[in-house]
């Protein structure tokens, strides 16, 4: 149909003026995201001293620093398997909607309402070595030597996955639930047990919101700093990435280098990233209802 | 899981769901049913009166509140869905979207442990059963209404199961291909020779699908019986009306005997058939095809108000001197304003009980 009456479409050819809207959007982007992006990028290029490529080099050539990837990903990555591993049976118990799936809910927004640092606190009085669960076990005589749960490696993991699981949690129960529960009933009727439910209906068609809530998870327990410092070891086994940026701006003033050490960051989350998204599409991706109506 | 059987029974199978008020209200109220290995069964029913808590309670998808169903002698409702093996064609198809029409329709083989050449051989013979051959490695998502629908009904019989249960199978799909669809699914029941439970709200589906029917409205079984008999001699008026009776005037018993009773009231003089013990009151309930335009037995006068041109026949409203409207299709076609004179023979206008007014 001829539609050449229309203002918008006599104008020239290949210009859509309401794109124009999308430009408040792209603005903000612009400002407050690509901007700080390619300033913190040129910002890295340009060290103290030395050539172009001098922060990267001293970055991979310096010992405390190079070795706070392979810190942060030893964190990172068990607390993401952790929590996405046992929010998956947990929001498959709880798919039917029941009074006690929203109880359970609302228990699990309060730590992401929270905030790390208030965690941390509650966390140092109760796994501390003089500890609510320290007295308690002693108290009942179950154990009786001292417990190392703060101030390492376990302290800064517990309270990953303690202010991590809540949000995987959620994300993954709001897939669950997005499946039309039909199907499995559809499954039962052709024989397939509680078991075969999930590995034929629910896990395929959940696979790709899992690997978003992975992503999601990973890129904030990589970013992670004020626990690994209050529950961890700074300057040993949780010395992460973070601290490493944090030194090299703060302690050294040395903005160039905390920038490259940020750019390398976000390298390698995009790394995990890409490479979780990519496996995602190995997968069948589409709807996850079963026909009309 | 059984392989065959010879009877499927319900026995005052009950399933009550909580309703507002911390009260429970009885889904399906205390049906028994009696199912012959072999037959076509249709429960037919208003929307909401019960019928899918009915099939899911035979499928085991919902648990019974009271009452049990057997096959033969094993007492099978505390089975789950998947030790039953009965398949289902459920109302929205339930096709698994993420595979192929091909690994649909194999599922229920592939759960069963049979062999990938035995999976392929059975599932390439209902696929030309059904007719949907060169689909076989489309999505759902990739086919119309109709295809969705024969590959949930090839999914249901490729296991080969004793019952086949199909909940308003035929509701999403347009009138043609329903009709289409409808001699489908009788032919495929004749060809596999089980049998089959199916759902609708639609008399003609039921009418021209089933052996036998079951009428059930608010969850209660009003009547079980073969279509003509559905059709001719419903058992109350809630089944008449259901059934197309549309005309149902409610009149006084001047006189009753030998099966047939005199009605009078509005203006009217009516001789019908008893159908259930009357009171001082009663229904008389006509269908709009029975009334023949011309002089006959219990002639009515009326006054033709509207009429709805339908090719072979029109659909009129004819209106009585006493304010009467009735609903009367006719081979002849009067015009808006005529004058006509009804008639209907007494066996064709069926006396109920007239219902308490509300
Ligand atoms: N899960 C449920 N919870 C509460 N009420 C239900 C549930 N399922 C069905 N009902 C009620 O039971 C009655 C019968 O429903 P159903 O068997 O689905 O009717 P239909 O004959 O249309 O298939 C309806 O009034 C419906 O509201
Ligand atoms: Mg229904």
């Amino acid at each position: 149909m001829a539609r050449a009456t229309s203002p918008i479409h006599t104008r020239a050819a290949g210009f859509d003026r309401t794109l124009l809207l999308v430009l408040p959007a792209a603005m903000f982007m612009l400002l407050v995201f690509v901007y700080p992006f390619l300033h913190g990028l040129m910002l890295s290029f340009t060290p103290v001293e030395g050539g172009t490529l001098a922060n990267y080099v001293k970055f991979f050539a310096t010992d405390n620093l190079w070795t706070t990837i392979g810190t942060t990903l030893k964190l990172a990555m068990p607390a993401t398997l952790i929590n996405v591993g046992l929010a998956i049976p947990i929001a498959y118990q709880m798919r039917s909607k029941s009074p006690y799936q929203k109880w359970v809910t609302t228990i699990l927004v309060v730590p992401i309402t929270l905030g790390t640092v208030l965690i941390a606190e509650g966390m140092l009085t109760y796994f501390g070595p003089r500890g609510w669960l320290s007295q308690s076990l002693q108290f009942l005589h179950l154990y009786d030597g001292p417990i190392h749960l703060t101030h390492n490696y376990w302290g800064v993991l517990i309270s990953l996955i303690i202010s991590g699981f809540p949000f995987v949690f959620l994300l993954i129960l709001s897939y669950i639930t997005g499946i039309d529960p039909v199907l499995a009933r559809a499954a039962a009727t052709l024989g397939a047990d509680p078991w075969q439910q999930f590995k034929q209906i629910y896990w395929p068609l959940l696979i790709p919101g899992i690997a978003m809530a992975f992503c999601l998870a990973f890129v904030q327990s990589f970013s992670v700093f004020p626990s690994a410092i209050l529950l961890g070891a700074p300057q040993g086994p949780t010395r992460v990435i973070s601290i490493a940026a944090y030194e090299a701006a703060f302690e050294q003033y040395d903005y160039s280098l905390a920038s490259a050490i940020a750019m390398i960051m976000g390298f390698v989350q995009l790394i995990i990233v890409a490479f979780v998204l990519g496996m995602r599409k190995v997968f069948y991706r589409g709807p996850v209802s079963g026909g009309k109506g | 899981m059984k392989q065959d059987f010879s009877q499927l029974r319900l026995d005052q199978v009950t399933r009550r769901f909580a309703a507002a008020g911390g009260q429970t209200v009885a889904a399906l109220d205390n049906m028994t049913l009696t199912v012959e290995r072999g037959e076509f069964i249709a429960l037919l029913g208003p929307s909401g009166c019960g019928k899918s808590t009915a099939l899911n309670c035979i499928a085991g998808l919902l648990a019974l509140s009271s009452g049990s169903i057997w096959l033969d002698d094993e007492r099978i409702d505390m089975l789950p869905p998947e030790k039953r093996g009965f398949g289902m064609v459920f109302q929205n198809y339930a096709l698994f979207p993420h595979m192929s029409v091909k690994r649909n329709i194999g599922f229920g083989l592939l759960m069963r442990g049979e062999s990938g050449a035995d999976i392929e051989r059975k599932v390439d013979a209902v696929v030309r059963l059904v007719q949907l051959r060169g689909h076989e490695d489309k999505l759902p998502g990739q086919l119309s209404g109709g295809q969705q629908q024969r590959v949930a009904i090839a999914r249901a019989i490729v296991i080969e199961p004793p019952l086949v249960l199909m909940d308003e199978p035929l509701s999403n799909l347009d009138a043609k291909l329903r009709l289409e669809m409808r001699a489908e699914i009788r032919r495929i029941h004749r060809d596999l020779g089980r049998t089959t439970i199916y759902v609708t709200h639609d008399q003609d589906e039921a009418l021209s699908l089933a052996d036998r029917i079951v009428v059930i409205k608010d969850g209660l079984v009003h009547q079980i019986a073969a279509p003509a008999e559905i059709y001719a001699q419903p058992a109350n008026l809630d089944v008449a009306r259901f059934m197309g009776y549309r005309n149902v005037l409610t009149l006084d018993v001047s006189a009753q005997g030998n099966g047939r009773a005199q009605l009078s009231g509005r203006g009217l003089s009516l001789q019908g058939t008893i159908k259930q013990p009357l009171g001082a009151k009663a229904a008389a309930a006509i269908r709009p095809e029975e009334f023949v335009v011309g002089d006959g037995p219990n002639g009515i006068d009326g006054k033709v108000e509207n009429v709805e041109y339908s090719g072979r026949d029109s659909l009129l409203e004819v209106v009585t001197a006493a304010g009467l409207r009735l609903h009367v299709r006719s081979a002849v076609h009067p015009a808006v304003g005529a004058q006509v004179r009804l008639s209907v023979p007494p066996e064709r206008v069926l006396v109920y009980p007239a219902e308490a007014s509300p």
